[in-house]
């Protein structure tokens, strides 16, 4: 391992040192031989691939796991931590992905809970006491929040800063963060960073997880990267880009921009004329839109999350009946109240935006989830009867084909990875062979390798001819892959570019600003 | 409140419907908890017993001898001796064959993620419906087609029962167990009013018209399926036994061999992705209660037709086949084998507490009790193992598998 010292840096000491940890688990080893070192008032992100090792080393820190091998030390002494009582005794706090709040208090009897000032010799809670403490706490580090607020009522935002001002109320002086973007919109993302950076200015040494590269080039003064268990290399925020990170996640070079010859698009294949849909509340969500996918190309819609995107998707799959309008695919109409069945059948193929919801039944095999459109015709199935060796050889073929690992056909989806599980679902709709193929957020929640393979799958099946509508909230995503963008704002297409436009024109259209606005 | 805060958080996705989770945890153990809950519900019975001032060994040796157990070592292999040994077990037999029928009334709903409670009214339905074809018309039928004729509109009944549950599930979205209770109570009314004095299907025997009770298909037309093992006018064991095994092995092709059972069974895990698949799931949540249903209304018409031959209003009153159903379908992991063995277990239960038990070893109106006992503490466990196994995944999820302790790892 390089040993790299920020100048900024340089005469910090350094709060916590782990040395050699190892951690095997029945079937792989999480921790192998992984050293990490923290310096007083830095943020240290934490970066690598689901199922790098990165939680596992922090809960071996945070005293959830033992270590097989290695060394903690605090302040320069070792430690050994018997349960996550004694790391919150040595000054960690750990704020978890999923927050451990109690709906129906209020924040400030949450943050004091298990250590509350009390009066009446113990007896009662002095909340007066917790409130002014929990005011203090806030206005230290600079968090703007409302002790008396019940947790239910306030955002998820507020709540991960609950969960923080949690840890400083425990007197934490080293904070970890277990993906704290992950649950964010961006605006609350851009807040949590500049609260990390007031709690950095007070002292605190913060161990930032994740596995975005943006964020921790970001926030982030040293960069540790772990990849299958081990620690890859540190790096200083300096002179890393997020070209040379992905190379030491992955292992291999990684092409973050979609690299794609220029479309040559056919005949129109999907076509929308003046849709409307409603939601379950009979909200008109998509309120005339009009569209045209042709074949060998990818059209993009961009918009901010729920602008009608999702109402639109389960219009064209026959999820949900459209209110009016026309959809038209391959040059047949389809019926108004087409459902899913119709839907596939005049050749949609639809990859959803929650696999885990609608994409995948957890519960049953590979070869069950391949079969989730085509069981009913043959060669799945003859008069009802199901062939489950066609189901499993079709299968064996498909994992194949898309490189979905760490499962046969026998094995249940849920144990899969999120990369694989969504493998497993796009290798589903591809392989139906659908002229339409409907991506919604097709890479929600990937790592950096899957989201590049989905990337190349999708331009290699458009190449093929096949018309792609991509649905996405990563204005990133729509930018890189389509070949046409439209942008969705309350329901309406309000307008539409070419391949190469910039953020800056379709981050204003997105929020229904005019065009005129931007030139 | 550390030891809660600090856990690593589930980030399993669940299924979506109760009985869907329910039956994730049941299949995660395998064969061991279901035999560890009816060892540990027959150890509190057992201590029961030892409070009630008896010996719980001599009491359950008793139970077993009662249930004609005794018959694979006394007399096995040989059916000819027909003495009170072989009588008990053709008695666990019978009751055996019901409780396969009312068990998979539970688990074929269940395995698309519903509750079906109204075993008890769709086997209701079907002693009315069966006694009504057996005793009251088609008399002119030849034997054999009038008892297929009456089993089969048995079953319908139990069908059309079930179906009215899962229509109002399908189209106005009522929960099945609401319904399905209510219903149990609308057949246990309208069966009381068939068989009650001046009812339709009350006897018409002369001199026994003020009896609470139906005419008999035995003496009525003497439609009645064969015997297979005991003596014709003493409870004999019928071949709707064979039925009952063959539903068994039907239920199981159903749900993994067809695109029929494929679809319950996605309907079950998740409706959401189900329909996604194009699968209806308002179709499967009727076509589930329906076969359940089904089930039920094969217990009854093998019932009337096979041993009961008649009904009276203390009969339908006092029956609790259908609940038993729920505790069969529970121990037995709602799989075919293992609502096979449940149904042989509990009826054992049932017939060796009760009639089957030597009175000398035991009071019979305290054995009684111990049945019923027995059956909710199965159920009860079978609860509190599925907590168990929660919270041992939950642990296991902690200390075991990387890979289900957090998506981040």
């Amino acid at each position: 391992m390089r040993a790299v010292e920020s100048p900024l840096m340089s005469d910090a000491p350094t709060v916590l040192e782990m040395r050699g940890i190892t951690k095997q688990f029945p079937s792989v080893l999480a921790n192998d031989d992984v050293s990490f070192d923290l310096v007083r008032g830095e943020v240290h992100a934490l970066l690598g691939e689901n199922g790098a090792g990165k939680s596992t080393l922090m809960n071996i820190l945070y005293g959830l796991y033992k270590p097989d091998a290695g060394e903690i030390r605090i302040g320069g002494k070792p430690v050994s931590f018997g349960s996550a009582k004694d790391a919150i005794a040595s000054g960690l706090g750990m704020v978890h992905q999923h927050f451990m709040l109690i709906p129906v208090m209020t924040v400030a009897e949450n943050i004091v809970l298990a250590s509350e000032p009390t009066q009446a010799a113990g007896a009662l809670l002095d909340y007066n006491a917790a409130r002014a403490q929990v005011r203090d706490l806030a206005l230290q580090f600079g968090f703007g929040i409302d002790p008396d607020a019940k947790i239910e009522d306030i955002s998820v935002g507020q709540q991960q800063r609950v969960e923080i001002l949690k840890a400083l109320y425990r007197r934490a002086d080293i904070l970890i963060l277990d993906e704290p973007t992950a649950v964010l919109t961006p605006q609350e993302a851009s807040e949590l960073f500049s609260i990390l950076r007031n709690l950095q200015r007070e002292g605190m040494s913060i161990i930032f997880i994740s596995h975005k590269l943006n964020e921790v080039l970001e926030i982030a003064d040293r960069i540790t990267v772990l990849r299958r268990g081990r620690a890859i290399d540190t790096v200083p925020r300096e002179g890393a880009t997020e070209e040379g990170l992905a190379r030491l996640m992955v292992g291999r070079e990684v092409l973050l921009r979609v690299d794609k010859p220029p479309a040559t698009p056919g005949e129109v294949v999907l076509e929308l004329d003046d849709v409307h849909v409603r939601d379950d509340r009979e909200l008109e969500k998509v309120r005339g839109v009009s569209l045209q996918v042709r074949a060998g190309e990818i059209v993009g819609i961009a918009g901010v999350d729920g602008n009608g995107q999702t109402e639109l998707v389960e219009a064209i799959s026959g999820l949900r009946k459209r209110e009016s309008g026309r959809i038209v695919i391959g040059g047949r109409e389809t019926a108004l109240h087409a459902g899913v069945r119709s839907m596939l059948e005049s050749g949609v193929g639809h990859i959803p935006e929650d696999r885990h919801r609608y994409g995948l039944v957890l519960d049953f095999t590979l070869a069950e989830n391949a079969a989730l459109h085509d069981f009913r015709y043959r060669p799945d199935s003859r008069f009802g009867w199901l062939f489950p060796r066609v189901l499993a050889a079709r299968t064996q073929r498909l994992l194949k084909e898309f490189d979905v690992r760490g499962g046969n056909p026998q094995t249940k989806a849920r144990t899969l990875s999120g990369g694989n599980q969504q493998k497993l679902v796009a290798a589903r709709e591809v392989d139906r062979d659908p002229r339409v193929l409907i991506a919604a957020q097709p890479t929600r929640g990937l790592d950096v390798g899957a989201i590049e393979y989905l990337h190349r799958r999708l331009v290699e099946e458009r190449d093929r001819g096949r018309a792609i509508l991509l649905i996405s909230l990563e204005l990133e995503e729509v930018l890189s892959l389509s070949d046409r963008i439209l942008v969705m704002y309350e329901g309406e297409i309000v307008a539409e570019h070419a391949f190469g436009t910039t953020e800056e024109d379709i981050g204003v259209e997105m929020l229904g600003g005019q065009r005129e606005a931007v030139a | 409140m550390n030891e809660i805060a600090d856990r690593p958080p589930p980030e399993e996705e669940e299924p979506t419907t109760s009985a869907g989770r329910l039956m994730l945890r049941q299949k995660a153990g395998g064969i061991i908890p279901p035999v560890l809950t009816a060892i540990f519900a027959f150890f509190m019975g057992g201590v029961v017993i030892a409070i009630s001032g008896h010996n719980p060994l001599s009491a359950y040796a008793g139970i077993l001898d009662g249930a004609g157990v005794n018959w694979f070592w006394d007399h096995f292999g040989n059916t000819s001796v027909l003495d009170l040994t072989t009588f008990n077990l053709t008695q666990t037999l019978l009751r055996t064959t019901t409780f396969i029928f009312t068990g998979l009334a539970v688990a074929f709903a269940f395995r698309c993620g519903l509750f079906n409670i109204g075993g008890q009214g769709q086997y209701t339905m079907g002693l009315v419906v069966g006694i009504w074809v057996g005793a009251y018309w088609g008399n002119s039928l030849p034997n054999g087609l009038h008892v297929v004729i009456g089993v089969t509109l048995a079953a319908l009944a139990g069908a059309i029962w079930a179906g009215i549950a899962g229509l109002l599930k399908a189209f106005v979205g009522a929960h099945e167990v609401i319904t399905t209770i209510m219903l149990n109570w609308i057949a246990y009314w309208f069966a009381s009013y068939c068989f009650g004095q001046g009812g339709p299907l009350q006897n018409t025997t002369p001199g026994q018209e003020s009896n609470p009770i139906s005419d008999s298909v035995y003496q009525k037309s003497n439609a009645i399926i064969p015997v297979l093992w005991g003596n014709e006018g003493l409870q004999a064991l019928h071949y709707g036994i064979f039925l009952a095994i063959a539903a068994l092995v039907v239920f199981w092709i159903v749900l993994n061999r067809t695109t029929l059972g494929y679809e319950v069974r996605a309907v079950g895990f998740n409706p959401e992705a189900a329909a996604y698949g194009g699968i209806s799931v308002k179709k499967n949540f009727f076509l589930a209660m329906a076969i359940s249903g089904l089930f039920a209304g094969l217990a009854a018409g093998t019932d009337i037709f096979g041993w009961k031959y008649s009904a009276g209003v203390l009969d339908v009153q006092a029956s609790t086949v259908g609940f038993a159903g729920i505790a069969v379908a529970l121990l037995g992991r709602s799989t075919a084998v293992g609502v096979g063995l449940a149904a042989f277990v509990f009826a054992g239960l049932d017939y060796g507490t009760t009639r089957g038990l030597d009175p000398n070893v035991f009071e019979p109106t305290l054995a009684g009790n111990l049945s019923l006992m027995i059956q909710g503490l199965v159920v009860l466990f079978v609860g509190a193992d599925l907590l168990i196994l929660y919270l041992w995944s939950l642990r296991k999820k902690r200390f075991a598998t990387p890979r289900m302790s957090g998506k981040g790892v």
